[in-house]
């Protein structure tokens, strides 16, 4: 842990990306990403509630607290 | 003089019935906790107005009186792990044991979890034939309507409360950026915020003003309830309602380490003045901005955002931890915390393994992107829902760490004890484990009281004004050598 951590300042809008080599890898880790999240969402669909409209709209809670 | 933390959470679950139309939320909660609980019900609740006086000559005699029954017929119950899980308005709540240390919190949140599902399917035998209940461990309905997640904290009597005001409000509002649960859009008025289609935290919208007492309405960031359950003399229980119900181990770590923290650094009078010119809007502001570079006013005019300013704290906590506590617990809390910023100063979204509104927002993404969905689309507020199911083969947070997407931090051996057993080394310890060994003989319970009936004509009250006394260490020799309830209140007396 350092004593002092310098914060980076970031502007607002974003930064700008590494050379060829950095996008090269980032966009295999996207791919590894997507099929990683397709099978996740494989699995979602099996769980998810069915007649999700009907079954958000008789979710009403009291407050509590 | 900072203090140990010893600290616990409240969490208030949201109930339904799915497809039932005359759904009762406060039978049916108060039928979840009595079939887990079954024999442990007729123990009463312990409400009797504090009396140190009384209570500092020890032990006292209290006349007999009927079983829980007699409390509106309410579930409420002590459970041998040292919880309480009761009926809360029209909630199941269950608050955890008092733990020393974050990790065995999120053990012990997490084993509430596990605790309120187990009572699911106990319930299901005595439900009407295709009645069934669900149960979420969030904060909102998304209709406007909220219920809490509420941490407490020991903290010393001597520190000056507008103090804690000064110093917790810029954290609790910077925190967010790691504790938020995440949410679709915007509730509430008056400042509909109708371009946001996701925010950090659950909780944000619901809060009005800096500090008060209030936690239904008009919320505040600083709540002042001042019921110690403990020495007041000597202590506070910050009682925390800002924060969100967490389902991810890494966001409910980080939240009670770094608070615990910031408290400790509070009690030596450590921190620099952060104070900020509008606190409610900046805790709106910070909620509502997914890419965590909003900036916020502070007093004396800087503008920083909450990753900024949560550096400050780090950066103060490091130093204060390595000059007065530099032990495995902090640095592990430390570590992540550093390790949790700069990855939001990176990019948000690579904390979709640690950090639950990142989970969940990534979740959405996906299906937007693979089925083209609108950010209004029903099959978004479906997830929004159902990633705090409590189910672990339906809840879409346990289907992402069943298929190894969220970072583990306990054991779910851990967990399934912690059901079960006390933490060692707080009051609950003797709490727990008198109510495991002699369930028959407790007339009543509170956090800091237990009375035992022995079969004399008056009970016994027990007070255990001191939350780090009672502990394994203490009277766990004490306990075994305890043969019944009689020569348990012998050996404590002798």
């Amino acid at each position: 842990m350092p004593e002092q951590k310098k914060v980076q300042k970031k502007g607002g809008g974003d930064s700008a990306g590494g050379g060829d080599g950095s996008q090269e890898r980032a966009s295999s880790k996207t791919e590894e990403l997507k099929s990683e999240m397709d099978d996740i969402l494989d699995e979602i669909d099996e769980v998810l509630e069915e007649n999700a409209e009907e079954f958000i709209k008789s979710y009403v809670q009291k407050g509590g607290e | 003089m900072a203090i140990p933390k010893v600290m616990g959470i409240e969490t208030e679950y949201g109930i339904s019935s799915p497809g039932t139309s005359d759904f009762d939320p406060v039978t049916s909660s108060s039928l979840l906790i009595g079939s887990y609980a079954g024999a442990l019900r007729k123990i009463r609740w312990d409400y009797e107005q504090e009396s140190p006086m009384r209570d500092a000559r020890g032990f006292e005699a209290v006349p007999a009186r009927g079983g829980a029954e007699e409390d509106g017929g309410l579930a409420n119950v002590s459970l041998p792990n040292g919880a309480r899980y009761y009926v809360d308005h029209a909630h199941p709540e269950y608050s955890t044991p008092e733990c020393s240390n974050a990790r065995d919190l999120v053990i012990h949140d997490k084993a509430g979890e596990r605790i309120l599902e187990r009572s699911l399917r106990e319930t299901e035998r005595f439900l009407p034939q295709g009645q069934r209940l669900a149960i979420y461990k969030n904060n909102s309905d998304g209709k406007g309507n909220s219920y809490g997640t509420h941490e407490n904290y020991l903290v010393s009597r001597e520190t000056p409360f507008s103090n804690l005001v000064r110093d917790l409000t810029p954290f609790f509002v910077s925190r967010q950026v790691f504790t938020g649960a995440g949410k679709l859009g915007v509730e509430g008025e008056p400042e509909k915020d109708s371009d946001v289609v996701f925010q950090l935290t659950q909780r944000a919208d619901f809060f009005e003003a800096e500090v008060g007492l209030e936690t239904t309405l008009k919320r505040p960031i600083i709540n002042t309830r001042d019921e110690p359950h403990a020495d007041p003399a000597k202590y506070r229980r910050l009682h925390v309602i800002v924060g969100d119900a967490n389902m991810s181990e890494v966001s409910s770590f980080l939240k009670v380490g770094t608070t615990a923290l910031v408290l400790k650094m509070i009690e030596d009078d450590f921190l620099p003045d952060l104070a900020l010119a509008n606190p409610v809007k900046a805790l709106h502001a910070v909620s509502r901005d997914i890419r965590c570079r909003t900036l916020v006013r502070l007093d004396d005019g800087r503008m920083l955002s909450a990753i900024e300013l949560q550096w400050e704290y780090l950066t103060r906590a490091a130093k204060w931890s390595e000059d007065h506590e530099d032990d495995p617990s902090n640095r592990d809390i430390l570590q992540r915390w550093e390790a949790t910023l700069t990855a939001l100063e990176d990019d948000p979204m690579t904390l979709r393994r640690q950090v639950d509104w990142v989970a969940k927002y990534c979740l959405m993404q996906g299906y937007r992107e693979r089925d083209g969905l609108n950010w209004g689309d029903h099959k978004l507020k479906m997830i929004d829902l159902q990633y705090h199911d409590i189910r672990r083969d339906k809840g879409l947070y346990y289907r992402l760490e069943d298929g190894g997407q969220m970072e583990r931090l306990v054991t779910d051996a851990e967990v399934d004890r912690a059901m079960h057993e006390p933490p060692d080394d707080t009051r609950a310890y003797f709490r727990g484990t008198v109510l495991g060994r002699f369930p028959e003989a407790i007339a009543a319970a509170s956090w800091d009281s237990l009375i035992i009936d022995t079969g004399v004509e008056m009970l016994q009250r027990i007070p255990m004004r001191e939350p780090l006394k009672g502990t394994r260490d203490q009277v766990g020799e004490l306990l075994s050598l305890a043969t019944d309830p009689a020569a348990l209140v012998r050996l404590l007396q002798g």
